[in-house]
């Protein structure tokens, strides 16, 4: 990189020196300023702004807000929210483990038997992602509706009583969550299974391991950076997710993202919306500061 | 190892496909088949269902099948605020992708090439890049929110622009750093050794050989503003993208035209995925 000055160039020796250090030092700071700035005025920023209307308190009769660094909104509003809270943490976790096992196979299949057709199978687990977010939750609404296909068709073998229902149901949140979050746990599982060394699978075999033993002992330990990444990048989602909460649990069973969503958008009780927001990103964060203790920070973003 | 080891491979190998087989060619693969269908049904049913007539009053998908029809796809655009909402969401990410694409290319190239004592607060620009990918959707986009009622921002087209490009560089430079790290630096030497300036250098051997990497950002971005509706429904306002249309609308009732953009959507989709899937295979 490094370019003569052309020699005409006006200026001192030592002005000329000067702009030559300066153009070699600028580079990686000119390429990161845009993005950087644009990451710096519209993420971080906004997250500070919420973080310091949380820490405020308003006067209800001025309404004037004054920086008193009240931490303890925060406990407040998860005790005012914790059904919701609850509610949201246990949806969410039983769907990223129906996710985690119904993706570990199909993971499994296509890192060690894919063989040719592995990208093509890779493309059949992000199909989902080809059809909108809201058009994929209107259509499981569809399915899963009182007169829908499947319903029908139960009730009609008499396989399901004819007052059954799944729509306005827990059962239908986490069935919603489990198919929309599917290839978010399904590719990491794959990333991690495909980079096992498949040497190290046949030196267990070599030291007479059996198929149950090479698996126990030497894949899912290999696996599991895996697992924890598709457990979070799953979880997270899910957690805030308030979508198919609206759509398919009708007003039963309120997610907490539904609760942040009402507060801004229908009450305009920013503070309130704000302090379950940082509530909902210490939670995430958690999650993601357990996971780069247990495992080291820089393995996760391998799996993104 | 050689000589040792020869009979244990072969006992090894030997193993190897006396029981995965069966596992490998009935089980497993009987299985994948059953879930590929589980995430392929509601796609299936909506396509199905963007052919279903409408017999009732109301023009709204219904559940019974009431026979094949081509009239949705014909009345295509009979739904102005659809329609209207449909165009805007292309143009929105469109515009998204370009800036998104661009600054996050210039971002990961900054990040491969340039470490801490040249390259101060590197560490910190990853860590930030990892929050975006791992915060929440609601967190930002509600502090998007609060970020325009702050400073009196109209929200519409500019603001879903702004939140749309903050969501995508993130991706975008991921996605291309993956690429870039295997790049060969020799090639921009011998570029500059034949008296190529930085700007010549990089257009005709940097950027060439980033492509492939640089248009999977694009993709990536593009599929994420096209599909977002959490980030766009806090900061929307007057101009409605399509996620938020449908959403509204099918608290009434979804029309069927909504299943016709759905299934273009998709089929487009596809047959790019499976276009780029060709090529990256003629390439290898």
């Amino acid at each position: 990189m490094d370019q003569p000055l052309p020699t005409d160039h006006p200026g001192s020796v030592d002005h000329k020196r000067r702009l030559t250090a300066l153009r070699k030092r600028l580079p990686p700071y000119l390429l990161s300023l845009p993005a950087g700035l644009w990451l710096l005025l519209l993420f971080i920023v906004p997250l500070l702004i919420m973080l310091s209307i949380t820490l405020k308190t308003c006067s209800p009769a001025s309404g004037v807000c004054v920086m008193t660094w009240n931490w303890g909104e925060l406990p407040h509003v998860v005790n005012l929210y914790h059904p919701q809270f609850i509610t949201s943490l246990v949806f969410a976790a039983i769907a990223t483990v129906i996710d985690l096992v119904i993706s570990f196979p199909i993971a499994y299949w296509i890192a060690f038997y894919g063989g040719r057709k592995k990208n093509f199978f890779l493309i059949m687990l992000l199909v989902p992602f080809f059809v909108s977010f809201i058009i994929r939750t209107l259509v499981w609404e569809f399915i899963l509706s009182n007169n829908g296909i499947v319903l029908t068709f139960l009730k009609h073998n008499h396989l399901a009583p004819s007052n059954f229902h799944v729509l306005g149901t827990g059962l239908a949140v986490i069935a919603g969550l489990a198919y929309n979050y599917l290839p978010f746990t399904a590719l990491p599982l794959y990333v991690a299974l495909e980079r096992i060394d498949r040497r190290v699978l046949n030196a267990a075999y070599d030291l007479y391991a059996n198929r149950r033993a090479a698996f126990m002992r030497v894949i899912l330990p290999l696996t599991i950076p895996g697992i924890f990444a598709a457990f979070l990048l799953t979880f997270i989602p899910a957690f805030g997710d308030y979508v198919n909460q609206e759509i398919l649990g009708g007003t039963s069973n309120t997610m907490i993202g539904t609760v942040i969503q009402n507060l801004f958008l229908i009450d305009s009780d920013y503070a309130g919306g704000a302090s379950l927001s940082v509530v909902l990103l210490i939670i995430s964060l958690l999650g993601i500061w357990l996971y780069a203790r247990l495992l080291g920070s820089r393995t996760i973003e391998e799996y993104l | 190892m050689s000589t040792l080891s020869s009979s244990g491979t072969s006992l090894a190998t030997e193993k190897e496909q006396r029981r995965p087989r069966h596992l490998g060619r009935f089980l497993l693969p009987t299985y994948s088949w059953l879930v590929i269908a589980y995430l392929v049904f509601p796609i299936a049913v909506m396509i199905v269902y963007s052919f279903n007539r409408v017999i009732s009053g109301l023009q709204l998908v219904s559940f019974a099948w009431n026979g094949f029809t081509f009239q949705w796809y014909r009345q295509w655009s009979n739904i102005p605020g659809l329609t209207s909402a449909f165009w805007l969401t292309l143009r929105l990410a469109i515009v998204s992708t370009i800036i998104a694409t661009i600054i996050g290319t210039l971002l990961a190239i900054a990040l491969v090439r340039y470490r801490p004592p040249k390259f101060r607060g590197k560490g910190a620009i990853e860590q930030i890049l990892f929050l975006n990918i791992a915060a929440p959707e609601i967190v930002m986009g509600a502090s998007l929110l609060g970020l325009f009622v702050t400073f009196n921002v109209a929200r519409g087209f500019l603001t879903l622009v702004l939140a749309h490009v903050m969501f995508s560089i993130a991706y975008v430079t991921v996605t291309v750093r993956a690429r870039l790290s295997g790049f060969d630096l020799s090639l921009e030497e011998a570029s500059y050794d034949l008296g190529a300036n930085p700007f010549s250098t990089f257009r005709l051997v940097t950027l060439p050989l980033i492509m492939p990497g640089v248009l999977a950002g694009a993709l990536m971005a593009f599929a994420l503003s096209i599909d977002d509706f959490v980030t766009s429904n806090f900061v929307s306002g007057s101009s409605v993208p399509f996620p938020v249309w449908v959403y509204g609308a099918s608290r009434v009732g979804t029309p069927p035209q909504v299943f016709v953009f759905g299934t273009v959507i998709f089929t487009v989709g596809i047959v790019f995925a499976i276009l780029s899937l060709g090529l990256s295979r003629k390439k290898d």
